[in-house]
């Protein structure tokens, strides 16, 4: 991950705790989205994506928080979203990023497609100590 | 470790700017002149803007980090100088000259100001220090602005190489021509769902004649396409699949969940019948003709 | 009832999804639908995201959980109006739906539960004719 070299534009933390709180997320990930130029698939890219990472923060990892930054690399203009929860963290990493999603039937934790849909992912987690998901993407 | 000891650049500079400048803008000319399609008046201003920058930047506490942010400025000033050579598609060394001729100027007014051998070799080496990193920073800059040409060009070329043909009431025709990477694929279905939307096309026609290989990436890329056309409403035929690229998909034990057809001609065939369309012999023509 | 309508066109249940929906309003749909299909008989049932900016997994497993619901109640499942860009990030994303019919609008997806209840469909899905 490119970290904390990238200049941030503008940065905005909001809780992510109810399924209220999801829909607000994917409204402000639009917002931060379509203001960084985004094209429509992009956008509807990114936000999808969060709006996976929000579920999981709510239903697996007790609510927590998510910050949506825009940035800003020369003439390229990107969204970071770095969701934090103090949930019970990911045993199986690996197996989590693989899986997708598994005939629809509610198992797996999306991470696998959330992945898919961005230029930059990454998730710091550990069994007990809450987890860390960040992803960006491009225009 | 950053350097804080002071340096009398700052100073030099604004004591002789004019003759600084000018002495430069010669070295520029001399060196290759204003290029591609920078004037001189906007050269001589660049110039001028760059030397106040540069006084700026080198007052500041730690000015031998240029990601400092009393650089900012002069890396803005860089980065639009870099910039409109980059679109002009001139040379990185064009691009570097802009910084590297000041190098002269400055240390003949190094030489003439100074008289302590010691003192002298340090200024000397700080301001060549200093113009590497900046003539560096703005050959990096020159390179990202060429990428983003070169990103722009793709992009309006990928969109040129993907027609999508209307063949028929309900019936859409997308000819493939070379390699489909993942770039490609997204051009191509965002190119196809639209054509759908607007036509109201239940059928498309993915003719692949123009791919030279199918591997197990480009069938990936052609089941996303095609699923995609599929959670549109529209049902696919791959069509223009050689004995090769038969033997190929056999081989691999690639699954294309699809109809595929040999030619093109099979596949409106069979594309006339699911939007409940046929074709037959007009009545022969009576006497007298027509 | 729920706060999301459905119409009854003879005999198919049309729902329009309109609003970014949350948890509670989704399950409470896959009650009110599965309620309807017995009350009414339905045999086809029609949903309308022409609406939807996201479909996110949650959106995806309950338009399944539809379809299998139809299914069992034997009502065709149609999902219509899906955007473009909707559709090229689900395919990214790799969420497939399953027992789930597509057509693009309301018109094409009543003529395709037509075609299907009447067994007269020109399918072309490989194994199928």
């Amino acid at each position: 991950m490119r970290g904390t070299s990238v200049p941030v534009e503008s940065s905005e933390t909001m809780p992510v705790a109810s399924s209220e709180d999801v829909v607000r997320v994917r409204q402000a990930v639009r917002g931060k989205a379509v203001a960084a130029g985004f094209s429509l698939v992009d956008q509807t890219k990114i936000i999808t994506a969060a709006s996976e990472i929000a579920r999981n923060t709510v239903d697996y990892g007790g609510g927590g928080t998510l910050t949506v930054e825009t940035l800003r690399e020369g003439a390229r203009r990107g969204v970071r979203l770095v969701f934090v929860d103090q949930g019970p963290g990911i045993a199986d990493l690996d197996r989590a990023l693989s899986d997708g999603y598994t005939s629809g039937s509610g198992l797996g934790l999306g991470l696998g497609g959330a992945k898919r849909l961005c230029n930059e992912f990454a998730v710091k987690t550990a069994v007990g100590k809450g987890t860390i998901v960040t992803l960006a993407r491009w225009r | 470790m950053a350097q804080t000891v002071q340096t009398i650049i700052p100073n030099l500079i604004e004591k002789h700017h004019q003759s600084l400048l000018d002495e430069w803008q010669a070295c520029l000319k001399r060196d290759g002149g204003p290029s591609g399609q920078t004037t001189e008046a906007q050269l001589t201003d660049q110039s001028r803007r760059f030397l106040a920058e540069l006084r700026r930047g080198v007052s500041g506490k730690r000015f031998d980090d240029l990601s400092g942010r009393e650089w900012d400025s002069t890396r803005s000033l860089l980065d639009e100088v870099a910039g409109e050579r980059a679109v002009q598609g001139l040379s990185p060394s064009e691009t570097a000259v802009f910084v590297f001729s000041l190098r002269e100027p400055l240390f003949a007014l190094l030489r003439q100001e100074l008289s302590d051998v010691g003192v002298l070799a340090r200024e000397t080496w700080t301001a060549s220090l200093l113009i590497d990193k900046l003539g560096l920073y703005a050959i990096d800059s020159y390179q990202k602005g060429r990428e983003s040409v070169i990103r722009r060009q793709q992009e309006e070329l990928l969109e040129l190489s993907t027609p999508v043909i209307q063949l028929w009431d309900g019936v859409l025709a997308l000819p493939l021509i070379g390699t489909l990477d993942s770039a490609r694929t997204q051009t191509v279905m965002e190119s196809l769902l639209e054509r759908i939307v607007s036509s109201g096309a239940e059928v498309a026609i993915i003719d692949i004649t123009g791919v030279p290989t199918v591997d197990t990436l480009v069938a990936q890329h052609l089941i996303k396409t095609v699923s995609a056309a599929r959670l549109m409403g529209a049902d696919c035929i791959i069509s223009g699949i050689r004995p090769q690229i038969a033997q190929t998909i056999v081989h691999l034990g690639l699954e294309l969940d699809v109809v595929s057809k040999a030619t093109m001609a099979d596949a409106f065939a069979l594309a006339l019948r699911r939007v409940g369309k046929m074709v037959t012999a007009r009545a022969q023509a009576t006497q007298g003709g027509e | 009832m729920g706060e999301i309508p459905i119409l009854k066109i003879g005999d198919c249940l049309l729902v329009s999804i309109q609003v970014d929906m949350h948890d509670q309003m989704a399950l409470a749909l896959q009650d009110d639908l599965t309620i309807r299909i017995v009350q009414t008989r339905a045999r086809g049932v029609m949903i309308d995201i022409s609406a939807l900016e996201i479909v996110d997994s949650f959106i995806g497993r309950m338009l399944n959980n539809i379809a299998g619901m139809s299914r069992v109640l034997d009502a065709v499942t149609v999902v219509v109006g899906m955007r473009p860009a909707v559709a090229i990030t689900l395919v990214e994303l790799g969420l497939t739906l399953t027992g789930v019919r597509t057509a693009l609008n309301v018109d094409k997806g009543l003529a395709l539960i037509r075609r299907i209840i009447d067994d007269d469909a020109g399918d072309l899905r490989a194994g199928r004719k």
